[in-house]
């Protein structure tokens, strides 16, 4: 076995730990788990009345071990995917067993070590992962000292431990935490009320700790799965039309075949794969075999050109089932103003800088696949599925890819690299996907519309607020063999399942289209579409980011109309107190009462949004600088503030939300799928601009707010919705010129503002 | 057909096809894992190695046009044990999130260093143009390039760098 090999799929594996009985997860019903994470259903809750993921996996020795020897391995079904998750749950289990973080090893979502803790999206893994193992760590550390205080004969309140691994006695006898835990099993349930540590007595959570995975990302390390290099591997490329719904028609594999250094081509149905020796060989294949023309597959009409109005009418045409999302009713006074608006977002694509990569290998009936897939448990069940495999024949591991921000092909290339591997057994097979395939394949982040209208009464307070929203199911995620490509491409084919929406209170064309705020008549109405005009799933914030840039840009076109300051209309409207919390602490932060007013090139805008109204809070404030002539909005300098209850890592959050926050510019001001009449067109970065260092802000400032011991709210996806609303304010406030229709393009503004 | 080529002050004969993008020889070849492959068309900058001191995209190079030439990649630069001037200061910005564009980044970076001592951040935002990050890094890069300049002046202490 190489060195990379054993780096990343044996670290930390210590056999024989002292506290295990048996490694032993509980036996639950195959097809009650699929899928969860995203805001469905999960897997299956076995105790209720624990918090996080204990409310599925309760026993203690499913997330913490300890050695003989005081080492410590910590067990996490969620995954690193560039969000800094290793280190945060690294720092939350160091700070509840009370040990220094480097002597935990955390090991990550693996079907045959780890939790099933479903997906790792939604912002969940703090509040999955991170209380579970928070409070396992305390009900370890609990019988850690129950067990030293029977051996001293001291009360067990009367043992504490010092952050070194060892529990003291009032008399200073002290114990190392191996030679204790080496007497107990913790094959044992935790129980709901081990008391947690105080946070003024934090050592590790709260406080700044270098990421653990960065080192290797900047020395050429082994930091990825791309990065695995096993005994006797081969290197393939999946052969597929330009982009989904196209098929070859009759590629030419006689001449593949004969080409030195092809090992074989795969052909089983619809699906087509050449394996070589070397990956040079394997492309040259591919191009070969993509020579062959292609037929293209009906379905249901794409968007005519990129205007927000050929968005609306796409959508619009397809059947909708109508889900009434909220309905109050109240007495309020007679509308004074009224303003009525569209709001569109186009498909936009999750971009990965890595295109997707598998590796696979079958031996001895057992299939084991190395994904990035943001599901390791859903890959075995879609492999399982696709092979005719029983389920415990198909070992998944996750090993780190390029950041994915979504469902992006990694689902489709974990699977593809499997199909290959049992049609080449004993051969390890790498498949990557090349660029024009990751854009051309993986699901998009769908198209979207919004149709709002609000009414001011004369004291300034809002009477009524109609929201509807039109869009494609964004949890596509695949949970069987429909749900992949090869799946789709197999004879007979495994149909690709009728989508569904994520329901309330987490939503996913929905997600956020409940305003947190306290408007009296609300009506809030989704318009489910599920047909979909091009492949779409899971996109960071799902339709958090068009319901957030609707709800925020209508705020300020009513604050306009009737002369009232942006952050003063949200403050009247916000009852809830972190809210208004982190508003202020955005504009404090700004300087929003001393801002440069809207002069015609320059202007200012703010937003806010708490992620599903249940996660992290987060505002957004921003002065931006507008060239008349070109219509070119370059940020000057944008503030976030963000609650996310107790944070494990400041600075882990802080670039998070710079992140998120940056990512959003790039969406909202120059992202969108190119389509032709019935395929995309969008096929690598020219065809698919996103934001280079030539227009990133001048700067930007993260006010991460202090809650000392509050329940941890994941954070990644909180701060899209508020960026694009506030930049859409901005330029408003700068132009007087109001933008709808995503993305607020130099073109669209120049457009907009006409002739200087 | 061999081709020898010199990959952070080493040589190595390669019986490889000389079309063959240099990438896919640094990666496959010589299990260097900085350079990475990211659109093979010289859009991203994931690839970028120097070749005789200057920032190429190692996946549109073939192997067979650098014989005998230079190349450096960022494990040239340093170790994460013995990290060089660059690398330090991304890790003490923690520029990275997923990380895939960073080695590339590095390169990019160090071939402006490498040319302009003190850049200015119009200098740097010009000259880093060239590489896409997917993660909204960007503002913790160019932190990391102006504390790798002042690392290198040793006029200021770390914390005064940051804006």
């Amino acid at each position: 076995m190489s060195p990379v090999l054993s780096n990343l799929s044996r670290r930390g594996f210590l056999a024989g730990g002292a506290l295990v009985v048996s490694f032993a997860l509980a036996p639950r019903a195959f097809a009650q788990l699929a899928g969860g994470g995203e805001g469905g259903a999960g897997p299956a809750v076995v105790a209720p009345d624990l918090k996080g993921s204990l409310k599925s996996t309760p026993w203690l020795d499913a997330w913490i071990r300890i050695d003989a020897d005081g080492r410590v391995t910590v067990f996490t079904g969620k995954v690193e995917l560039g969000q800094g998750i290793r280190t945060a749950l690294i720092q939350v289990a160091a700070e509840e067993l009370d040990i220094p973080p480097a002597a935990v090893t955390l090991v990550t979502a693996d079907t045959d070590r780890t939790p099933d803790e479903g997906l790792t999206a939604g912002s969940h893994s703090m509040q999955d992962s991170g209380t579970a193992i928070q409070n396992a760590a305390a009900n370890v550390r609990m019988l850690l000292a129950a067990e030293a205080a029977r051996d001293w004969d001291v009360p067990a309140d009367q043992v504490t431990t010092g952050g070194d691994g060892r529990l003291r006695a009032p008399d200073g006898r002290t114990l190392a935490y191996g030679e204790v835990a080496a007497r107990l099993s913790l094959h044992v349930q935790a129980v709901p009320d081990a008391p947690l540590r105080k946070p003024s007595d934090y050592r590790t959570l709260g406080r700044e700790q270098p990421r653990v995975d960065i080192p290797a990302k900047l020395t050429g390390g082994a930091a990825y799965l791309h990065d695995m290099r096993l005994p006797g591997m081969l290197h393939a490329r999946v052969v597929r039309g330009p982009s989904v719904g196209t098929s070859l028609q009759s590629p030419d594999l006689d001449t593949v075949v004969r080409m030195p250094g092809v090992v074989t081509v795969v052909r089983q149905g619809g699906f087509l794969a050449v394996v070589a020796d070397r990956q040079w060989t394997a492309i040259q294949a591919m191009r070969h075999l993509q020579r062959a023309a292609y037929d293209r597959a009906p379905q249901p009409p794409l968007p005519a050109d990129g205007t927000g109005d050929a968005v609306a009418a796409t959508l619009k045409a397809l059947p909708a089932r109508d889900i009434s999302i909220m309905d109050t009713s109240e007495p309020a006074g007679p509308a004074a103003r009224t303003v009525k608006a569209r709001y569109t977002r186009p498909w936009i694509s999750h971009g990965s800088i890595g295109p997707s990569c598998a590796i696979a290998r079958y031996v001895d009936g057992t299939m084991t696949v190395w994904t990035h897939s943001q599901g390791t448990f859903d890959v075995r069940r879609v492999v399982a599925e696709l092979l005719g495999l029983p389920p415990e024949k198909v070992h998944a591991i996750h090993a780190e890819g390029a950041g994915c921000y979504g469902q992006n092909g990694a689902d489709d290339v974990a699977a593809d690299a499997a199909v290959i591997a049992k049609a080449v057994p004993g051969r390890p097979i790498r498949l990557q996907w090349m660029r024009e395939q990751e854009f051309g394949w993986e699901p998009l982040g769908p198209g979207m519309m919004t149709e709002l209208e609000a009414a001011l009464g004369a004291d300034n307070r809002i009477v009524s607020w109609r929201h509807a929203v039109w869009s494609n199911p964004h949890n596509n995620r695949p949970v069987g063999a429909g749900g992949v490509l090869a799946g789709n491409e197999a004879d007979p084919p495994f149909p690709a399942p009728e989508g569904k929406p994520i329901p309330m209170p987490e939503g996913d064309g929905s997600r956020n289209s409940n305003p947190l705020y306290s408007f009296a008549n609300t009506h809030v109405v989704y318009h489910f579409l599920k047909d979909m005009p091009a492949r779409v799933s899971a996109l960071r914030s799902l339709g958090a980011h068009l319901n957030v840039f609707s709800i925020e840009s209508m705020l300020d076109e009513l604050a306009a109309a009737a002369g009232i300051d942006p952050l003063a209309i949200r403050l009247d409207h916000m009852r809830d107190e972190r809210a208004r919390d982190v508003m202020q602490a955005a504009a404090d932060r700004f300087g929003w009462s001393k801002r440069p007013k809207g002069d015609g090139r320059r202007g200012c805008g703010m937003a806010f949004a708490r992620y599903k109204n249940l996660g992290a809070y987060c505002a957004v404030a921003m002065e931006v600088e507008v060239d008349r002539e070109t219509g070119r909005t370059l940020v000057r300098r944008a503030v976030a503030a963000v609650d996310c209850g107790q944070p494990a890592n400041p600075d882990g959050v802080r670039n998070q939300i710079e992140g998120a926050l940056v990512q959003s510019l790039s969406w909202t001001s120059r992202e969108q799928v190119r389509f032709a009449p019935d395929r995309r067109a969008s096929f690598d970065w020219s065809s698919y601009p996103i934001l280079r260092f030539d227009d990133v802000p001048g700067s930007v400032e993260v006010v991460v707010m202090d809650r000392p011991g509050a329940p941890f709210l994941g954070i990644a996806e909180a701060g899209q919705g508020p960026t694009a609303a506030a930049l859409a304010n901005a330029i408003a406030d700068a132009t007087g010129v109001r933008l709808r229709d995503m993305p607020l393009s130099p073109d669209r503004l120049k457009a907009a503002i006409g002739p200087v | 057909m061999s081709v020898t080529i010199t990959v952070n002050g080493a040589d190595h004969a390669l019986d490889v096809d000389p079309s063959t993008p240099l990438l896919y020889v640094l990666r496959d070849d010589l299990e260097l894992n900085g350079a990475k492959y990211g659109c093979g068309l010289g859009q991203c900058g994931a690839c970028t190695v120097h070749i005789d001191g200057k920032p190429a995209f190692s996946c549109l190079t073939p192997v067979g046009a650098v014989a005998g030439r230079r190349i450096r990649t960022v494990e040239g630069l340093g170790s994460a044990g013995a990290p060089g001037l660059l690398q330090q200061a991304f890790e003490k910005e923690q520029a990275a999130q997923c990380g895939y564009c960073i080695a590339g980044m590095i390169m990019r970076a160090q071939a402006l260093l490498d040319r302009i001592p003190d850049p200015d951040d119009a200098q740097i935002r010009a000259h880093m143009q060239t590489n896409l990050c997917r993660c909204g890094t960007h503002m913790r890069i160019l932190r990391a390039v102006r504390r790798a300049v002042a690392l290198r002046k040793g006029t200021q202490s770390a914390q005064e760098v940051r804006p």
